[in-house]
């Protein structure tokens, strides 16, 4: 055997090269992100313009220029405007949100009495919290104390005229308050009628089928508005003379009548895309009719339609908002109500008070959004194709 | 409700099974004892409210029926599109109130059409900045009450602009101030109508073109540029004729008088408030039905598009937005139905709507029923006719399968 010299043979690989600096890091970021074709770098470049435009003012008139207290409206308005601030300023009047801020929460609700509003609010937060974390165990008890005694207690407390603690007249409640309450019972109420709604839509008996229809299209096919009328103004007629309705629960009504009707369709949505397999699966085990819906159907359907429903209850949330026409002062409406206080009348009362509803609004609805992606994707068995 | 799972048929007849079990168990005639149930307590409920109203109605004074439409309104409006005065009848007062619903409605579904499939395309942009642009408007929008933004417009910009006398100067001579927008009106000269009419003929024009054009691609395969033929037509035939015409369109610009803007076209504060809330509101909803609909096609079908030699263009064009506006078009109906309900919004901000009009004829009437039944029925009919018309539209767009 010959012997071959392998020495020019390389024993061991070489380091591979680093590579070129357009194809990495922030080089390679930007170019693929932002200027991949001379059209995106065109649209980058007018993004750019249009972030540039908006952004600067708006951070200069929310933050650096912004007024975070102050007794009254002079330190929001410029010298031409009756105030302090020099011509030509323009900032936010947080001092305005800041005078107005217990306002906002609770309404007219009595000052002495609002503690009583804080302890709802705590039990509130305190139920709600491992309601909605997975892990925590005693979720049936949890949702019974949320759904059953939380409501009775917090009548009791707000309303109050028993148990030794003065009544308060519904008419005094405002702000976030009146928002979180309408929402807690429309979601409450609108998801088992929604329910029975659905099922009534589909039921086999002509007559319940029919009343479920014509409820739940006129409802859908008509504005809020119309309905809360309807609530305001209606009502009182239908009932015999001299039964009187709170006005609060007038709204309640309209409100939770109209969340239900797009519930029911919702519901309806995932009830459809149940196969018919499962109907008859049900059966075949010697269900009943409700057993099945209720054990078989009804959790495979609602899960399909977290999204929807959660949805519903977004949108709910927003319409709350509505009451305000039939003289009602949920957060909108009170933050609405003070533009006219002549103490804080000034060009920047408004914008600053709305931003901040907007961001109370805001906070609230992306969470529930995010809070359903978050179950979607943990209830996902995988059934879906 | 017993008798769904067992009225589906393949059961023995029913007599053989009454021999068995007592009828009580029978879910047939269960069935009809709950109808019956449900029947008798639905109509006691209406015999009672009819029966309250109707004593509340007399002891109120208040005389029921339709006949209060034909009285003096006594009223005025701030905008109307057909004549109107406060001599005008109560029901002329609500025709008003519908033509401007469906002003605000039209306007707001037109723009925000555009601005969600902008919006909603963008969010699909390999482009980061347009992408993140995107997402924050649509994540700003859709989580915020309708009526804060309507707010947002009327209270929070429009009424805090500077007077008429320190009008912002827009281009095209026009004029923002706190008392709405101005524009110059056009104003048509004699000979004018052949404008409108050559715009007609280069629409029939177009469509003659386009079907044409179709139909020899379908036969040779060859295509004809109709995109830029229509755009020609469209554009140059009204143009031809405004000059045929010597030129007979001037402009009637808004100057600044004593105490206001003079001449031209004043767009109140309301309806801009209103058309740019709703517009901008809904966008944010039809953005997200876009980005679905794009994002629902396969992608197989876009890369089967490429393997056939398309651009990418025409395949956008050809393949994916077909397949898309399926999935599109029905979550895009009900976002049409929701602006239009939510355009009844206007009584917060008093631009003179359907609902607006009808509260202030409700109040000078006393005739709640009336006004309310009135409003039930022109927005079921607006939301019957919209899902009827979107209806049929799916229904051509719909896959034909074999």
């Amino acid at each position: 055997m010959q012997e071959h010299d392998l020495s020019y043979v390389r024993m061991e690989m070489i380091n591979a090269r680093e590579a070129p600096l357009r194809e990495r890091g922030f080089v390679r970021w930007f170019r693929v992100n932002l200027f991949a074709t001379p059209l995106d770098t065109v649209m980058t470049l007018l993004g750019l313009l249009f972030v540039a435009y908006f952004l600067p003012p708006v951070i200069r008139w929310a933050l650096i220029d912004a007024v975070w207290s102050g007794p009254d409206r002079s330190v929001c308005a410029t010298v031409a405007q009756g105030g302090i601030q020099p011509d030509g300023w323009s900032g936010a009047c947080w001092a305005f949100v800041n005078a107005k801020f217990s306002q906002f929460m609770y309404g007219r609700y009595p000052v002495f009495e609002r503690w009583r509003v804080d302890l709802t609010a705590v039990m509130f937060v305190a139920l709600l919290v491992p309601l909605l974390v997975p892990r925590v165990p005693y979720k049936l008890w949890n949702a019974l104390a949320f759904f059953v005694v939380l409501p009775l207690v917090a009548y009791f407390l707000l309303v109050g005229g028993a148990f030794g603690l003065p009544y308060v007249s519904t008419t005094l409640w405002g702000g976030l308050l009146v928002t979180m309450v309408l929402s807690f019972v429309g979601i409450t109420v609108s998801l088992p009628m929604g329910i029975l709604l659905a099922l009534g839509r589909r039921s086999k008996m002509p007559v319940v089928k029919m009343i479920c229809v014509i409820f739940i299209e006129t409802v859908r096919g008509v504005p809020l508005v119309t309905v809360l009328f309807m609530a305001s103004v209606m009502l009182p007629l239908f009932m015999p003379t001299g039964v009187t309705f709170d006005r609060f629960l007038r709204a309640l009504v309209g409100v939770a009548l109209f969340a239900s009707a797009y519930m029911a369709e919702v519901i309806r949505g995932g009830l459809q895309a149940i196969p018919k397999g499962q109907y008859e699966g049900a059966s075949s085990l010697g269900l009943g009719y409700w057993q099945s819906m209720g054990l078989i159907v009804m959790p495979q359907a609602i899960k399909l339609v977290i999204p929807g429903i959660v949805n519903t209850f977004i949108g709910l949330f927003k319409d709350t908002s509505l009451v305000y026409i039939i003289g009602m002062f949920d957060l909108l409406g009170i933050v609405r109500q003070n533009f006219a206080d002549a103490n804080w009348v000034s060009p920047q009362t408004p914008m600053s008070g709305l931003i901040f509803a907007g961001f109370v609004f805001w906070i609230f609805c992306f969470g529930m959004s995010r809070y359903s992606i978050y179950m979607e994707r943990r209830l996902d068995t995988g059934h879906k194709s | 409700m017993a008798t769904d799972t067992s009225l589906r048929g393949n059961e023995p007849p029913r007599a053989k099974k009454a021999a068995r079990a007592s009828w009580i168990n029978d879910p047939w005639i269960r069935g009809i004892i709950y109808q019956v149930l449900v029947a008798v307590a639905l109509i006691a409920f209406v015999y009672w409210i009819v029966g309250n109203t109707s004593e509340n109605l007399r002891r109120a004074n208040i005389s029921s029926g339709f006949g209060f439409l034909g009285g003096r309104a006594g009223f005025d409006v701030s905008q109307s599109l057909i004549d109107y005065s406060a001599d005008s009848t109560f029901g002329r007062a609500l025709m008003v109130g519908l033509f401007n619903t469906l002003l605000v409605a039209v306007i707001g579904i037109v723009t925000a059409t555009f601005l969600g499939f902008l919006i909603g395309v963008g969010r699909l942009s390999r482009n980061w900045l347009i992408a993140k642009i995107c997402t924050v408007y649509v994540e700003i929008f859709r989580n915020l009450p309708p009526l804060l933004v309507i707010f947002f417009w009327y209270l929070g910009v429009l009424s805090v602009l500077p007077g008429p006398r320190d009008s912002l100067d827009l281009p095209f001579e026009t004029f923002l101030n706190n008392r709405g927008f101005f524009m110059p009106k056009p104003v048509w000269g004699e000979g004018s109508w052949l404008i409108p009419l050559a715009f007609v003929v280069a629409i029939a024009l177009s469509w003659f073109v386009a079907r044409k054009a179709y139909r020899r691609q379908m036969a040779t395969g060859q295509r004809f540029p109709v995109l830029r033929t229509a755009l020609a037509l469209i554009v140059g035939l009204p143009l031809l004729a405004y000059f045929l015409a010597g030129r007979p369109l001037t402009f009637d610009v808004p100057v600044l008088g004593a105490f206001n803007l003079q001449g031209g076209v004043q767009v109140a504060p309301e309806f801009l408030s209103l058309y740019l809330a709703l517009s901008f509101y809904t966008a944010s909803f039809i953005a997200e039905i876009v980005r679905a609909g794009i994002l629902g096609v396969n992608k197989g079908q876009t890369e089967a598009s490429y393997s056939l030699g398309l651009q990418p263009g025409l395949t956008l064009r050809l393949v994916v937005v077909p397949q898309a506006l399926r999935i599109i078009i029905p979550p895009l109906t009900s976002q049409y139905l929701n602006l239009t309900k939510n355009s009844s919004l206007a009584v917060f901000i008093g631009y003179a709507d359907l609902v607006q009009i009808g509260q202030t004829v409700m109040n000078q009437t006393g005739q709640a029923i009336e006004v309310v039944a009135i409003w039930m029925i022109i927005y079921l009919g607006l939301s019957l006719a919209t899902s009827a018309f979107m209806n049929w539209y799916n229904a051509r767009m719909a896959l034909v399968e074999r």
